[in-house]
């Protein structure tokens, strides 16, 4: 049993390869989380405008993207761009990808976000000579991601959890490595490795959210 | 030569759909008056103090403030609103930032005060209400005096030349009216022009330079404080004052 899924050997053979793995989802994660919170950012304040040109076309934009698998996205940019005579790679697909579909995601959050700041706050601010974006800058969007901050890290857990789908187009992240290196020692250790690895980065994450969770229900009270 | 008024305000309409709000307001304010309006809930006053500083765009009508034409489109209504203090029911003061934070954002990104200009700025106008010692307790550290208290000196601090105030004790527990009041004098004192609306008639009996009565979206009657308090000569005016005062 414990030669089948902790062989020592393998685990030694298969370190590089997945650590190579490992420092590329950090990477992903590093790239697609920042773009997706700036897709959900622009999105969110497009959103406060309330001029029905500009809310209809972006609720079906939200929508669209929400409802649409990230892995037929992907695939689709992947397998179907090249049709279109854009050849754009894994690493390209995987961050389009991402930025339409977790942007749409973190969009809604930061919308709820907005809302949640009583309109008297902007009042106060426009009164004393603010613009409508720096009522925004300064004034609701620290309250906003302040009141919205499990959900924000909620579904950047969900996030980093989606860069597993990068294998599927060939980005050599975690998963993909991991079963690159089973592939080659007939052995299932390295995806051992992987599940552990993802365990132990996602784990102190999901911690805190439990906590900012349960400060968030005390502050409600 | 003709008086000029501070703020004057010519056949003000605001509808909100189908709702008529203000049926056709003047309003004239000499500076340093100090100005009361009361009237029945729903009867137009926060929305004609809204439209003064056009947080609420009236229908029709003009509004000049120190000369300056709100409703203008080719007005900065950023800087005019400067000159126009406004203080609110609910504070709203911003509860993500320190005492004096609430009072230097605007000093220093709409006046373009420099930090320490702005620190000393904001310093000063908490002095002017009593809070010089709090400047750095959030508002959730504070009482609902001093939280209004901080959000006059959050105007005050922009030197602006009208003061608006809708209901600026409604919140507050009775035993903490007096303070945000003794503040409100002290303005007075200093020349300030302010259109208050509120419901203390003994403030407004020993502070106010004329009393303003709404209903139903227009003024009805206006006049010094002893005349409409004690010989109302109209009908509702009457009845309203009746009212308040049984209470
Ligand atoms: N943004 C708005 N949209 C629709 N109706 C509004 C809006 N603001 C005010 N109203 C309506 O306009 C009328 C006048 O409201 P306003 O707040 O000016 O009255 P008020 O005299 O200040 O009353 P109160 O003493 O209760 O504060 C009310 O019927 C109110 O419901
Ligand atoms: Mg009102």
């Amino acid at each position: 049993m414990i030669q089948t899924f902790f062989n020592p050997e393998i685990i030694v053979a298969a370190w590089p390869i997945v650590m190579s793995g490992l420092w590329n989802t950090i990477l992903l994660s590093l790239i697609v989380v920042p773009l997706g919170l700036l897709g959900g950012l622009i999105l969110a304040l497009l959103a406060s405008i309330r001029h029905p040109l500009v809310r209809w076309p972006l609720m079906a934009w939200v929508d669209f993207f929400r409802a649409f698998p990230p892995l037929v996205l992907l695939v689709l940019l992947f397998a179907g761009l090249p049709f279109a005579g854009l050849e754009l790679g894994g690493f390209a697909c995987v961050a389009i990808a991402f930025f339409l579909n977790t942007g749409s995601y973190y969009g809604e959050i930061f919308r709820a976000g907005i809302d949640s700041v009583p309109a008297g706050q902007v009042e106060a601010a426009r009164s004393t000579g603010l613009s409508r974006m720096q009522a925004m800058r300064y004034v609701v969007l620290p309250q906003a991601v302040r009141n919205v901050l499990p959900d924000l890290l909620s579904n950047t857990l969900e996030v980093v959890k989606l860069t597993s789908l990068g294998s599927v187009v060939a980005v050599p992240e975690l998963l993909y490595e991991a079963r690159q290196a089973q592939s080659v020692t007939y052995n299932p250790t390295p995806i051992v490795m992987a599940a552990v690895i993802y365990f132990l980065i996602l784990w102190p994450l999901v911690r805190l959210l439990s906590r900012l969770e349960n400060r968030a229900l005390a502050g409600r009270r | 030569m003709v008086q000029k008024h501070i703020v004057e305000a010519r056949g003000i309409h605001k509808h909100f759909g189908p709702l008529h709000v203000l049926k056709g307001v003047d309003l004239q304010v000499d500076e340093r008056e100090l100005v009361f309006v009361i009237g029945p809930s729903g009867s137009g006053k926060s929305t004609l103090l809204r439209c003064l500083n056009r947080l609420e765009e009236p229908s029709s009508g003009s509004v000049v403030v120190d000369g300056i034409d709100m409703l203008d489109p080719r007005t900065d209504i950023n800087h005019a609103r400067q000159r126009i203090g406004m203080v609110f029911q609910s504070f709203n003061l911003y509860p993500h930032m320190t005492a004096l934070g609430n009072v230097t954002l605007a000093l220093r990104k709409v006046a373009g005060k420099s930090r320490a200009e702005a620190d000393a700025l904001a310093r000063k106008a908490l002095e002017r209400v009593g809070l010089a010692d709090r400047a750095d307790h959030t508002p959730g550290q504070l009482s609902g005096g001093q939280q209004q208290r901080v959000a006059i000196a959050r105007s005050i601090a922009l030197e602006p030349r009208v003061m608006l105030f809708d209901e600026p004790t409604s919140a507050l527990d009775p035993e903490l009216v007096g303070s945000v009041l003794e503040v409100m004098r002290s303005l007075r004192e200093t020349g300030m022009t302010m259109i208050v609306v509120s419901h203390e008639m003994g403030f407004a009996r020993n502070a106010a330079d004329r009393v303003v009565f709404m209903d139903d979206g227009l003024i009805v009657e206006q006049g010094p404080p002893a005349a409409i308090f004690e010989n109302p000569t109209h009908e509702r005016t009457r009845a309203f004052i009746g009212q308040i005062q049984r209470h």
